[in-house]
């Protein structure tokens, strides 16, 4: 601590201005500001017709925030993406659970959901108008179906490689199997849990907006798709823009507080 | 333990053949679907096109991916600013840019690239940047100490130490790739195999419906295992560098 | 604890104690293949006495740690007995503790919930498990850092807090594998001391493993020499070492470093092999 004061007080004004300029967060909203700037001018140019400036863009957004346009489509959109994050976390948490536990389990289940992650199973998604329609229920499947794989894959992974010598020094204080299970294998594989929780949300995103842009027209997704068939760039444009930032920002709060509960320095030792 | 699969075909066998779900054929009606519709012109067309977007979308992935992934690594001002924007794309529904794509670029092949591209270019950047900071400096200076030039040390060194992240990215590139190729014909729908699931479920020809997304998953799953293969190969020094 | 210094030139047989007692545990014949064909032991033969420090000591390899495993039942032999207290080891049990070489700590918990882990584990109230746990805290030298993570503390200092854990379940035998191997030697020489205070008014039986043959001599009462795999027992040692002096004078003591050089070059002969 000593040190670094020494090194600070010896900068000069000159050094401390440059130090300050070269921070990261003075260098990330200069690059915000220069791809605003860019796409100003790549849509004044025009570089397309469909493609519209910058600020026609963010004032269509500020006029969809104020009249309630986002407010009601996100009601909507909402619903389904947390109904079928919820459940898939539910019911993939345990699933993985069973899995990492039951040699049985993860014979049977895991190839299928191997093969569910490696794969386009979003074209699946059509298909689920057939049996559930096109409701509340469609949509929430199509969550279920993009999300389910992620999660179910990292709880796997995190109960089924608990470190060896934590296992073998509950065993030595004569831990019966639940204790085992409950105090040492969970504890152990909740970051690998958890990460898959994060990952399963962005997952549900696209789940949620596959199924508006294919199954049934309603809440974001429509908007979207309405904004187009009626050529209005810059509504359609801020309406995908307020989707990224909604996700983005949704799922950094969970990295964040996953950084925090989950400091790497707590897992391996 | 890849045999429960066979189990799950022998349910889905059962489950076909007393009808329980409308959707669902059996099995074995299934695999007869496979010849007629890998004969088809349709499927030839089909496969054909997502191929070229699926192939040219992943190249430039590749090489805009790994340059500026190593460019994040080995700069942290790049790596922090650049960061910021790939984690924002890399976690968002990217799904939702595709209208965009077909506002701006069409109905047609320029799209599905373009969907590729950016389905998969931030996790592989993501990746290299992960592996380029792995890299034990150590060998950097060693490098340097034998008079490598700045082109021989990246190609050389900083590359294939970085190599076991560099494929995991790879890896999950081609899968998300694989799924904007899909995704983005779903959304086109005239074009290529997305056009194909919607004229099979359109017209409920089940069994070859599930045969064309037998035959995708398969390709998926055998890309994304190949890449698994030379990922094993290196794993042997991931651990020791 | 005896002073009788002796070599005894049948290897596998302990000199009796002093007191004439059970052996706290006995080994015949222990034989250990592991699957793939490599044995790692081949017949060890050799007495703990009660109350007294035994270390296993020999080349790397030699199965010390597996010898070690298969005592506190973490590890099944392939054949051979391994007798507690007269009864076989059929496995874990709350008359052996574990100290552990890689600390196998929970690096979510605290020091204080590590260290009563094994109470925790036996259904003990939070309020009592805690009290007992905050004595052996303070007896180890940690007092202060109950609220603290294993990742806030320097490697010996976690060491301290498995050896707490291994002392509050109060077994009567402790199990040390390589305890002080991930220290540095001043805290090593250091922590020797502070294992002969503790063990000075507790009654346990100690085995320990290292393979420092200073540090085997400075705290036992009796050396068990291992061939190097698959190991038999090559020797067992009573050095005897005077323990009146400060640490400074043992280590001088021409007693002890006689008995570091005869083990030394009764090693020396298996690694040249």
């Amino acid at each position: 601590m000593a040190a670094s004061a020494g090194i600070r007080a010896g900068r000069t004004p000159a050094r401390r201005v440059a130090a300050g300029v070269s921070s990261p967060w003075v260098l990330r909203g200069a690059s915000v500001l220069f791809v605003l700037g860019l796409w100003e001018w790549a849509g004044r140019v025009p570089v397309n017709i469909a493609f519209p400036t910058c600020t026609e863009t963010l004032a269509a957004f500020g006029e969809m925030l104020v009249d309630g346009t986002f407010a009601e489509a996100y009601a909507e959109t909402a619903g389904p993406l947390i109904v079928g994050v919820l459940l898939t976390a539910a019911g993939g948490v345990f699933a993985g659970l069973v899995m990492g536990l039951s040699p049985r389990a993860e014979w049977l289940g895991l190839p299928v959901f191997i093969v569910l992650q490696a794969s386009p199973s979003a074209a699946i998604v059509p298909l689920i108008t057939f049996i559930y329609g096109i409701g509340f229920t469609a949509k929430v499947f199509a969550v279920v179906l993009l999300s389910a794989p992620v999660i179910v894959l990292n709880s796997y992974r995190g109960i089924a490689n608990t470190p060896r010598s934590l296992l073998e020094m509950s065993n030595a204080f004569l831990a019966s199997r639940w204790q085992r299970i409950w105090k040492v294998v969970i504890p152990a594989g909740s970051g690998l849990i958890f990460a898959g929780l994060r990952l399963g949300l962005a997952q549900g995103f696209t789940g949620a907006v596959l199924a508006e842009l294919i199954i049934t027209p309603t809440g974001v997704g429509d908007l979207i798709t309405f904004y187009r068939s009626g050529a209005d760039y810059p509504k359609m444009f801020a309406a995908i823009l307020s989707i990224i930032l909604v996700a983005s920002v949704s799922v950094t709060l969970l990295q964040n507080l996953e950084r925090r509960l989950f400091r790497p320095e707590m897992r391996a030792i | 333990m890849a045999f429960s699969l066979l189990v799950w075909f022998a349910i889905w066998e059962v489950v076909g053949q007393l009808d329980l779900v409308s959707l669902l054929p059996p099995f074995s009606e299934v695999i007869t679907a496979f010849p007629e519709v890998v004969s088809s012109g349709t499927f030839a067309d089909a496969a054909w096109i997502t191929l070229q977007a699926f192939l040219i979308g992943m190249g430039l992935s590749f090489a805009i991916g790994i340059g500026v992934g190593m460019l994040m690594g080995t700069s942290r001002a790049v790596g922090s600013v650049m960061g910021m924007w790939v984690n924002i794309f890399e976690s968002s529904p990217l799904t939702a840019i595709v209208p965009a794509l077909m506002a701006l670029l069409g109905f047609g092949l320029e799209t599905m690239i373009v969907t590729v591209f950016l389905f998969s270019v931030w996790v592989i950047a993501l990746d290299t940047q992960v592996g380029v900071e792995r890299v034990n400096p150590s060998l950097v200076e060693m490098g340097r100490s034998f008079g490598a030039t700045k082109r021989v040390l990246y190609s050389r060194i900083v590359l294939h130490a970085a190599l076991p992240e560099l494929l995991a990215g790879i890896r999950l590139g081609l899968i998300r790739g694989l799924k904007g190729v899909i995704i983005g014909q779903l959304l086109i729908a005239v074009l290529g195999v997305g056009y194909l699931f919607e004229l099979y479920s359109r017209n409920f020809l089940m069994p070859e419906f599930w045969a064309l997304l037998i035959i995708l998953f398969t390709f998926a799953f055998m890309a994304s295992e190949a890449v698994a293969y030379f990922e094993r190969k290196v794993a042997f020094y991931a651990s020791s560098r | 604890m005896t002073d009788r210094a002796s070599i005894t030139s049948e290897p596998g047989v302990g000199a009796p104690a002093a007191d004439g007692r059970d052996p706290a545990v006995r080994i015949v014949d222990l034989v250990k293949e592991f699957p793939g064909g490599v044995r790692a032991l081949g017949g060890l033969t050799f007495d703990v006495p009660r109350g007294e420090l035994t270390s296993i000591i020999g080349p790397s390899g030699c199965g010390k740690t597996t010898t070690l495993k298969i005592i506190g039942g973490l590890v099944d032999a392939t054949s051979g007995r391994v007798d507690v207290d007269g009864v076989p080891v059929t496995g874990p049990g709350p008359d052996r503790a574990f100290v552990f070489q890689d600390f196998a700590l929970m690096p979510w918990a605290t020091v204080l919930r590590n260290v009563a882990f094994g109470l925790e584990l036996r259904g003990l109230p939070r309020e009592e498990r805690e009290d007992i746990a905050r004595a052996y805290v303070d007896k180890v030298g940690l007092s202060g850092f109950e609220d603290s993570y294993p990742h806030q503390l320097s490697g010996g200092m976690r060491q301290r807090v498995g050896l707490a854990r291994a002392l509050a379940v109060d077994a009567d035998i402790l199990l040390m594998d390589e305890p002080f191997a991930s220290v540095d030697e001043q805290i090593r020489r250091q922590f020797q001391d502070d294992l002969l205070r503790l063990l000075s008014d507790e009654n346990k039986t100690v085995i320990f493993v290292t393979h420092s043959i200073e540090e085997a001599v400075y705290v036992s009462d009796q050396v068990v020499l291992l061939t190097r795999g698959p190991s038999s027992v090559s020797k067992v040692v009573r050095p005897g070492v005077d323990r009146s002096g400060s640490s400074d004078e043992i280590r001088r003591d021409p007693a002890y470093l006689d008995w570091v050089e005869q083990i030394w070059h009764e090693l020396r002969g298996y690694l040249e092999r």
